[in-house]
């Protein structure tokens, strides 16, 4: 009995991780209402006027998500006035890692001066739905007759440790595609990430 | 003069250089193309590749697990690799006074190849890119998860690979 019991348990933990399937490119995304470091509710619907969203689920410890903050900056700045605003969302359990916890997100938002929304997923389903396993992970949102749909997923460029040397800007390229009424190609990217911390129930 | 200076130099290293204890090899740095041999040996070893990092709280928190599996069957025909995806600046200030204070046994190297969407396929198609991951393989038999391992997972795994 207690073979079996362990057993389950076991493939629990392990199904877990794979049970995480979330969107794949050309799926329809969902919006959401996520508190911001400002205390105010985000949700997409309140840009009616952007022709999409850069949504990057990221957050304060992971040295990924730190090497890639100014690049997060320069995309925001340059793409919020051609309709793509950032959308970065923390989905980290704060009581699993508390460097990530709402006020701790406050303290990194003024010290940087994020230009764009920093929400917490504080019930951790947003990045549930998404499927994003890593921070930073892009999802990249085109509104589409009225739908938004996921056109790109992965990493901003590729080359984490140093922005000059990145030879392939993924997020920047797929945004050009979009406005040129092309699909981004490659529309899908991998990257080294910190793992999502959650709450296993 | 020089002779004299010469002596108290050899005085001075004597009396204060004492040998690092343990694994005091440093870790091999290498790009993707090197690192891709360690994956692909059929000599019927059991490999276990654990990527991690320094930074990374729940490798950090599994490697004792995987020293204990090091030390289990470092004898038989096993090897372990701790692969770090540290920086390459942390290399110095991180990585080398870790495996100093963790007294890490198994080998250590560190993966620099920062176009990890151009490797991560390569390891294996189901990974994302999250740490920790960890392949284990012997020959054909291939077993690839993305996530934490226990020792009794470790264990169980490895144990009927192993002759």
């Amino acid at each position: 009995m207690k073979r079996i019991f362990s057993l389950i348990v076991f493939s629990l933990v392990f199904g877990l991780s794979l049970s995480a399937q979330g969107y794949k490119v050309g799926d329809k995304a969902m919006d959401f209402s996520l508190i911001n470091v400002d205390g105010r509710m985000v949700s997409m619907a309140d840009y009616p006027e952007a022709k999409g969203f850069i949504v990057i689920f990221t957050c304060n410890h992971c040295p990924y998500s730190i090497a890639y903050e100014d690049r997060k900056i320069a995309l925001s700045k340059r793409f919020e006035p051609m309709g793509y605003p950032v959308i970065a969302i923390n989905p980290n359990d704060s009581t699993l890692q508390p460097q990530d916890s709402y006020s701790q997100m406050i303290v990194r938002a003024n010290k940087k001066q994020f230009p764009y929304p920093y929400l917490l997923d504080a019930d951790q389903s947003v990045f549930k739905t998404y499927g994003a396993t890593r921070t930073p992970h892009v999802f990249l949102l085109n509104k589409e007759n009225n739908d938004l749909i996921v056109r790109y997923i992965g990493a901003i460029d590729n080359n984490y440790e140093d922005a000059d040397a990145a030879t392939e800007k993924y997020v920047e390229n797929a945004i050009k595609a979009l406005e040129s009424g092309k699909l981004p190609d490659p529309d899908f990217t991998k990257a080294v990430g910190c793992t999502i911390k959650y709450k296993k129930s | 003069m020089p002779i004299m200076l010469v002596n108290i130099l050899i005085l001075f290293n004597a009396v204060f250089y004492q040998p690092v204890a343990e694994n005091d090899a440093k870790p091999a740095i290498m790009d993707f193309e090197t690192f891709q041999q360690y994956l692909k040996h059929e000599n019927d070893t059991v490999y276990v590749i654990n990527f991690w990092a320094t930074w990374c709280a729940p490798c950090v928190k599994e490697l004792p697990d995987f020293e204990k599996l090091n030390q289990k069957y470092g004898d038989k025909n096993f090897k372990m690799l701790l692969v770090s995806l540290d920086f390459r600046k942390m290399y110095d200030t991180r990585l080398i006074p870790f495996i100093e204070e963790n007294k890490l046994s198994a080998e250590v190297i560190l993966l620099h190849d920062p176009d990890a969407n151009a490797w991560i396929d390569k390891v294996d198609p189901s990974w994302s890119g999250a740490i920790p991951a960890t392949l284990i393989y012997k020959n054909s038999f291939r077993l690839f998860h993305e996530g934490g391992y226990t020792f009794d997972e470790l264990n169980t795994i490895v144990e009927p690979l192993i002759n």
